[in-house]
């Protein structure tokens, strides 16, 4: 199992979601995050002086997925979010030793789908 | 056959000041509770509102009991000329049906009284940025109760009082209050803010609501036509001038500050055209029954030059943590009023106040010696019950408290939901 973590711009999580669905990925957990790569940030003024910190906003996905969804997962999120542009995220893939569902106790890949 | 006296009580003077009396309220609460709780962090929010509203619940109290008394009674003896007696304790002898003549002769006296009060509520509230995110609540209780008796009180009463040492003697100029409420109150955040030292780990302000402070910033304006104009005490021409010089200035300040921060960081801001307005407010103020449009135009312009300046270049390179400006814009902006109202005062709007430019040399050098009484007497009594407080239950809040916020700490209150 792997738990596979995703940072998008925040207007593309529409059309990931999508391509999400329709390689039947539907299980996810989405927070909002700031962050930056190489995109560079905005400067921000307070009263003529400038704040620290030019981090942008971000959205964070995070999915649970067998070993065979690995691959659909990732070609899924790169056609929603990818513009082209710096800026559209990284995927970031991580080995998952247990998934439980709290509602049945049910563990490992029958937990995941 | 006798006359019946006539009754000196005009209805629409009364009206007019008994809604500027709510105006003004207004101005400290939701007003500055809204500018100042924008401007601070998340976790520090409540701690403004709560100041705020506290200063509006405790001064209200204290001013009916003995504040108008000390402040606008009259003085005593050696006193008289610095602060007033208890003649007027519980507002003895102070009428809701017949007027003070000193004062305002044509609404009851307790309109007046009561009109006053607003301003001894909010300036105590405008002291409260200097310090913010680093103060004990039981600390602040002591501070606004001592600072109203022995700071707020004793200024009033010089300034505006029938036996004031700066009005009543010298011939100083304050019409709504740039002295006794801008001015006094921004050195005494001054004093706080130097004796406290800075917040743990930043100097500067983490904005976390700026619509908040938009939204307070224009309840300012609403209110300060109730501070200005209100302060004619008489629905008549002279206020009706001090209403429109004083958003005239309010204006060309806020331009002006837009305009500094295009200049100096490529973008204007709604905090900077907002902290332009307050600005060009606080400067207006004592000049706002005195001068005409072309004088309030030159206030207002200017102002935003030199607070601006105070804020962007000269605070950030002495270091002190005057969190939210309170001397950088009530301060500045309050001696830039008072100087300009000795400056561009004008017998035709006024026949009680002149200037420089209408042929009144010495009104200058008078605006200059009530600004240095102002100063001197309230940061050093400032600085003293800082002092008193800190060496009996200690003013600062812990480092532990300050990290995890004023609202958690103090309070124990959060005010955003982050589960629901």
């Amino acid at each position: 199992m792997k738990l596979v973590i995703a940072i998008v711009q925040p207007y593309k999580l529409e059309d990931v979601k999508q391509e999400l669905y329709a390689a039947n990925v539907n299980l996810i957990t989405v927070s909002e995050v700031l962050g930056h790569g190489r995109q560079v940030g905005v400067d921000e003024f307070y009263r003529g002086v400038k704040e620290t910190g030019n981090l942008l906003r971000k959205v964070r996905l995070e999915i649970a997925v067998n070993e065979d969804f690995v691959e659909p997962t990732i070609k899924a999120i790169i056609k929603g979010a990818r513009t082209g542009k710096i800026g559209d995220g990284k995927i970031f893939v991580t080995d998952l030793p247990r998934c439980i569902r709290i509602r049945t106790g049910e563990e490992g890949s029958k937990a995941i789908g | 056959m006798g006359t019946t006296p006539a009754n000196p009580i005009n209805a629409g003077d009364t009206a007019w000041v008994l809604t500027s009396a709510a105006l003004v309220l207004a101005m400290t609460a939701p007003g500055l509770a809204l500018f100042y709780g924008g401007m601070v962090r998340r976790k520090n929010v409540l701690s403004m509102l709560m100041q705020c509203f506290m200063c509006l619940a405790i001064v209200s109290v204290l001013w009916v009991v003995y504040g108008y008394s000390l402040a606008f009674g009259p003085g005593h003896g050696f006193w008289a000329p610095f602060i007033g007696g208890l003649d007027w304790f519980m507002l003895k002898n102070v009428s809701i049906s017949a007027p003070n003549a000193d004062y305002a002769g044509t609404i009851p006296h307790q309109a007046y009284m009561i009109f006053q009060c607003m301003f001894a509520v909010i300036t105590p509230a405008l002291v409260i940025g200097s310090f913010a995110e680093r103060v004990k609540f039981s600390a602040w209780v002591w501070f606004t109760v001592l600072w109203l008796t022995f700071v707020y009180c004793p200024v009033a009463h010089m300034v505006w009082s029938t036996t004031g040492l700066a009005g009543h003697t010298w011939g100083a100029l304050d019409f709504a209050g740039g002295t006794v409420v801008h001015m006094n109150a921004g050195i005494a955040g001054l004093a706080s803010a130097l004796y406290l030292g800075k917040r743990i780990g930043t100097d500067k302000p983490g904005m976390h609501n700026v619509p908040f402070v938009m939204i307070g910033a224009s309840l300012l304006w609403f209110g300060w036509f109730g501070f200005n104009a209100g302060s004619a005490v008489a629905a008549n021409g002279l206020a009706t001038s001090a209403f429109v010089v004083t958003n005239t200035a309010t204006a060309a300040a806020a331009i002006s500050w837009a305009a500094m921060e295009w200049i100096f960081t490529g973008k204007p801001t709604i905090v900077g055209a907002c902290s332009g307005a307050v600005a060009g407010l606080v400067a207006i103020t004592p000049a706002s029954g005195f001068v005409d449009v072309g004088g309030s135009l030159w206030i207002g312009f200017l102002v935003s030059v030199f607070c601006y300046c105070m804020v962007a270049f000269v605070k950030p390179k002495f270091g002190y943590d005057d969190t939210l400006d309170a001397f950088g814009v009530h301060y500045i902006g309050g001696l830039w009023g008072a100087l300009a109202t000795g400056l561009f005062a004008v017998k035709a709007i006024n026949p009680n106040g002149s200037g420089l430019f209408d042929g009144n040399a010495p009104q200058l050098m008078i605006q200059v010696k009530a600004c240095l009484l102002t100063t001197v007497f309230s940061f050093v009594v400032t600085w003293l019950i800082c002092l008193i407080i800190d060496k009996t239950i200690g003013m600062r809040a812990t480092p532990e408290d300050e990290v995890v916020g004023i609202d958690l700490s103090q309070h124990h209150e959060r005010a955003y939901t982050i589960l629901d």
